[in-house]
């Protein structure tokens, strides 16, 4: 099995090396991260490929194997959001090629493709660790980089945004290792098979409360969310497709697998997590409601989808987790994509028109069409109208909480759907008004190669709903929930 | 003939891949855009007749994909299924070559095709469900693509009637939702059968079964304007002259009407519909809306508004023959699916041509067209009168039915309504009427006594109204609308 051995370490070790090389040649960094993300997507389409014909992979590093060594995994969640990762980080980093060539921007061109392959990095390990304590070492990495990508276009108010991302970060990050600490102390080990196995003592659950506090705190659960509106808002916006596409991400996948391999905690606990996601989907649609600016209000909705993740993930109680955790699974991927789309298109509509504030999208004679089409795209994916992957998402989520009689989730869901409706029409009324113009409106304006790439995530968004069944059905290799693997 | 199991697939993509390829035309390339628009409308004509055929000939096409576990993508050409293709794909080709002359020099041409395009072919994938679900999938899609629609103008009022539009039909369609989950989770299956799904379920769980009943038929109500979820559709008409024939008369309205159909037929099945006491609600509340449509259509001076009301009260004959659980009703509300779109749509045209020749938009104003525009309103007249009933005209032949089902059904107020509802038809017609063609024209200053409007505007109008002359006059002939709804008829109710 060296085959499967390689293709798992290229994926965190190619990023890697070409992270320290654009960092050593900033001229021909925008080649080299190309270069390393081409081949780290063929890594992971190699690895796909693997699991998909002979289940789970398991590759002990350095041949000791756990509890002493570092062992790697891929299963297929694993392998969808790595993915995830390689498939929206190619699009992105190709549209980042137009959006950084501003002659003003050197320095961000600089610094972007080394940030940006760290960020890889870091995600890519977080999706194949196998403990718990490599799990908080990568998400250190990726915090270093995601700051690094907010504050890249060096404003006032993405420097205060990255600063105060910073603090929650290192606060989360904290409250994580504090509980793999206590972990340790109570159980001697860090790896998943030995949590598995673990009584759930009291201590041991206050240490799972611990880092799942840091872990909400990572993705902007709300009430913890206060740092990511303007941190994802004021980035530019490869990073903020990037932050809000991918790196939110990696720490929800993390509470994926703690309610996997961990005994969960009660099921008053998960309730509670369920309301803390209703919660942001009512406040995060409220403030997309009252938000000024377009980047803002992507953002705001980044924090309600975040909250329906958390409301798929509890939908049918702790019972309902065996199923449950594939509704979370879709709506992570469909988020994925259809938001890296969108803020890629937010970016273009801010580059084209000059500003992006709502109110008066609609006084510019240009319509950078094709950018606006992408928006609504991706929005039809997060509304969660069919056919899209957001669609399906809240389909098995809705499903779920239905057939168990959990009937405040579905109500929630549609709040929260019938908020987003409201507030991205807002958008479209921008996008569609043309009274207010003075100028005669060209056809056609604004249309560049630029687009391709966000197109392409939009259409994905939409598509891949009507393949939803192999994509479960790869979920599920290697991932029998609950079941020793 | 050659066998083509796709042929459903490629009527849909006819009006699917044809959008794409609008919204990319840059907008001077006119000539380009109206060969494919009308080439694209007289192929599905054709592909839609060959179909028809087919399916008379007992030939069955089921196309279906999985999309979740159990849960299939799944398109399929039953007889009721053509009944509304034909209906989409006639008045496609006829609403284009309007749409082309009504916006020759208007902005926003590409998009504007791009749309109603991808909207006939949501009409389509509605009319092919093989199941709930897949009816699902194209009703959003069906909202999506009638919104830029709405909105054409682009100006405040247009705006907030097409979020007045969203809000109504997206709420709608969160519900459908709601309901398609509902059925899912009840009867473990989604597909449109003859004779229903839920006869076990609703024997176990009548309430269960009920409630599903009123979430289904309050999401379908809203796109088919039954009181009190119609607010909508008189506020939409802001939208063009062709968009709001289309909607009136094949798109929105008739998706919910036909929605209505399959729940009540396939879903439900007539006899467990029956059975759990839902028909006779659903009767009165369409009774209602007949009636308080007609009383609001005689407040309306806006000729659009007193016709989007009119068609509120129209509408609501198909739902009102769905539920009186009689095949004779039946066949008269299928027919009425068919009569009322080839009568609406002349209005709206007509009504279009109006504003378009001499500028009149109210009714107050129509003194005299009649003499100014002879062939547009006598295409009105005629689609006027059919809609009050009169022989042998189509609006007759469906009434005709309808009435004749009350009275199988033993619900003798049907009789009292229908004439009620076309007396006030007529209260509310026949001013226009007799405005047009009795009353001299106010001596207005810059209209013209004859106005031109290209052929494009004039022919489709007098079309449609051949239509409703023929499909009244020649009712019994094959292939009418009636003999086919015969056709369905024997479908849903022998199962």
């Amino acid at each position: 099995m060296s085959v499967d051995i390689s293709a798992m370490m290229l994926a965190i070790f190619l990023p890697l090396f070409g992270a320290i090389a654009a960092f050593l040649l900033p001229r021909a960094a925008a080649l080299i991260g190309l270069v390393a993300l081409a081949l780290t997507t063929g890594a992971v389409i190699w690895l796909a490929r693997e699991v998909w014909q002979s289940g789970a992979v398991i590759l002990p590093l350095g041949g000791w194997g756990a509890p002493l060594g570092i062992d790697l995994r891929a299963d297929g969640l694993s392998v969808a959001m790595l993915a995830l990762t390689s498939a929206v980080g190619l699009l992105v980093s190709v549209s980042a090629l137009d959006a950084l060539k501003g002659a003003g921007q050197s320095r961000q061109r600089q610094y972007f493709w080394p940030l940006w392959l760290l960020l890889l990095t870091g995600i890519n390990g977080v999706y194949l660790s196998t403990d718990i304590f490599n799990l908080y070492v990568m998400i250190e990495v990726i915090a270093l980089a995601a700051v690094g990508l907010t504050v890249l276009s060096g404003t006032r108010a993405a420097v205060q945004a990255g600063l105060e991302y910073m603090y929650a970060s290192i606060l989360g990050a904290l409250l994580f290792l504090m509980g793999v600490g206590f972990v340790y102390l109570q159980l001697g080990r860090l790896d998943f098979a030995g949590l598995m196995d673990a009584e759930p003592t009291g201590a041991l659950i206050a240490a799972v409360a611990l880092m799942f506090v840091g872990l909400a705190l990572k993705t902007a659960l709300f009430p913890l969310h206060f740092w990511l509106p303007a941190a994802h808002a004021n980035a530019t916006a490869p990073a903020s497709a990037l932050l809000s596409g991918l790196v939110v991400k990696a720490a929800l996948y993390i509470v994926l697998r703690l309610a996997q391999y961990m005994p969960f905690p009660s099921e008053a606990l998960l309730t509670l997590v369920g309301m803390m996601g209703a919660g942001a989907v009512i406040w995060g649609g409220i403030q997309a409601l009252r938000a000024e600016r377009l980047k803002l209000l992507v953002a705001w909705s980044t924090v309600a989808q975040i909250g329906l993740i958390f409301v798929a993930f509890a939908r049918a109680g702790e019972l309902g987790l065996t199923e449950s955790w594939k509704a979370a699974a879709l709506l992570i991927l469909a988020h994925g994509v259809a938001k890296a789309a969108m803020f890629l298109a937010a970016g273009r509509i801010k580059d084209e028109i000059g500003h992006d504030v709502i109110r008066d999208l609609d006084r510019s004679p240009i319509r950078p069409t094709l950018a606006q089409f992408t928006f609504a795209l991706a929005a039809i994916s997060l509304i969660g109208l069919p056919p899209s992957l957001g669609f399906i998402g809240k389909w098995a989520l809705m499903e779920g909480a239905m057939a168990s009689g959990y009937w405040h989730w579905v109500v929630v869901t549609m709040v929260g759907t019938l908020m987003s409706v409201a507030y991205f029409s807002r958008v479209f009324a921008g996008f569609l008004r043309f009274d207010r113009v003075r100028a005669p409106v060209g056809e056609h304006q604004g249309w560049a190669l630029a687009d391709a790439a966000p197109l392409t995530l939009a259409f994905a968004a939409i598509g891949l709903g009507l393949m939803a069944a192999p994509i479960l059905s790869f979920l599920e290799i290697g991932y029998p929930f609950g079941v020793a693997p | 003939m050659m066998d083509a199991p796709l042929l459903p697939l490629f009527i849909l993509l006819t009006s699917l891949l044809a959008s794409p390829v609008l919204f990319a035309l840059p907008e001077r390339a006119a000539r380009l855009r109206t060969a494919i628009n009308l080439g694209m409308a007289a192929l599905k004509v054709m592909l839609v007749a060959w179909l028809s055929l087919k399916v008379a000939q007992g030939v069955i096409y089921d196309l279906r994909f999985e999309v979740l576990p159990g849960l299939e993508f799944k398109l399929q050409a039953d007889p009721l299924a053509i009944l509304f293709i034909a209906l989409s794909a006639v008045l496609w080709l006829i609403t284009t070559v309007y749409s082309v002359g009504y916006l020759e020099h208007g902005p926003h041409r590409a998009r504007f095709f791009g749309f109603f395009s991808l909207c006939v072919a949501a009409t389509v994938g509605i009319a092919m469900s093989g199941n709930l679900f897949t009816f699902l999938l194209f009703y959003e899609l069906l909202t999506l693509a009638t919104y830029p629609l709405v909105i054409h103008c682009g100006n405040a009022e247009a705006l907030r009637a097409g979020r007045t539009y969203l809000i109504y039909t997206l709420a709608g369609g969160l519900v459908l939702l709601l309901g398609t989950l509902g059925l899912w989770v009840l009867a473990g299956t989604t597909d449109f059968v003859p004779g229903g799904v839920l006869t076990d379920a609703a024997a176990q769980n009548p309430l269960a079964a009920q409630l599903l009943f009123v979430v289904l038929i309050g999401a379908l109500g809203v796109k088919a304007a039954l009181f009190p979820l119609h607010a909508w559709l008189p506020i939409a008409m802001v939208a063009p002259a062709p968009v709001s024939a289309l909607l009136h008369a094949v798109a929105v309205v008739k998706a919910g009407a036909f929605g209505i159909m399959r729940v009540v037929y396939e879903v439900f099945g007539i006899e467990t519909a029956q059975a759990l006491g839902m028909t006779a609600p659903l009767a009165a509340l369409a009774g209602v809306t007949i009636i308080y449509g007609s009383l609001k259509a005689i407040t309306q001076d806006d000729i659009k508004k007193r016709l989007a009301y009119s068609t509120v009260s129209q509408v609501s004959y198909i739902t009102l023959g769905v539920a009186l659980a009689s095949p004779i009703a039946a066949v008269g509300a299928l027919a009425h699916l068919i009569h009322q779109g080839l009568m609406k749509i002349t209005m709206f045209m007509a009504a279009g041509n109006l504003a378009e020749g001499l500028g009149v938009k109210k009714v107050s104003q129509m003194d005299g067209v009649g003499r100014a525009m002879p062939g547009t309103m006598l295409a009105f007249s005629l689609a006027a009168l059919g809609m009050i009933g009169l022989p042998p005209l189509a609006g007759f032949v469906s009434k005709w039915y309808l009435a004749q089902g009350g009275l199988e059904a033993g619900q003798g107020w049907v009789i009292a309504l229908l004439l009620g509802s076309s007396l006030l038809n007529a209260v509310y017609f026949l001013p226009m009427l007799h405005r047009a063609w009795f009353r001299d024209g106010a001596a207005d200053a810059g209209a013209p006594a004859r106005p031109r409007i290209g052929w494009m505007l004039a022919a489709p109008p007098v079309t449609t109204a051949v239509l409703v002359l023929v499909a009244g006059g020649f009712a019994n002939a094959p292939f009418s609308p009636l003999e086919w709804t015969r056709f369905i008829v024997d479908i849903e109710y022998l199962e």
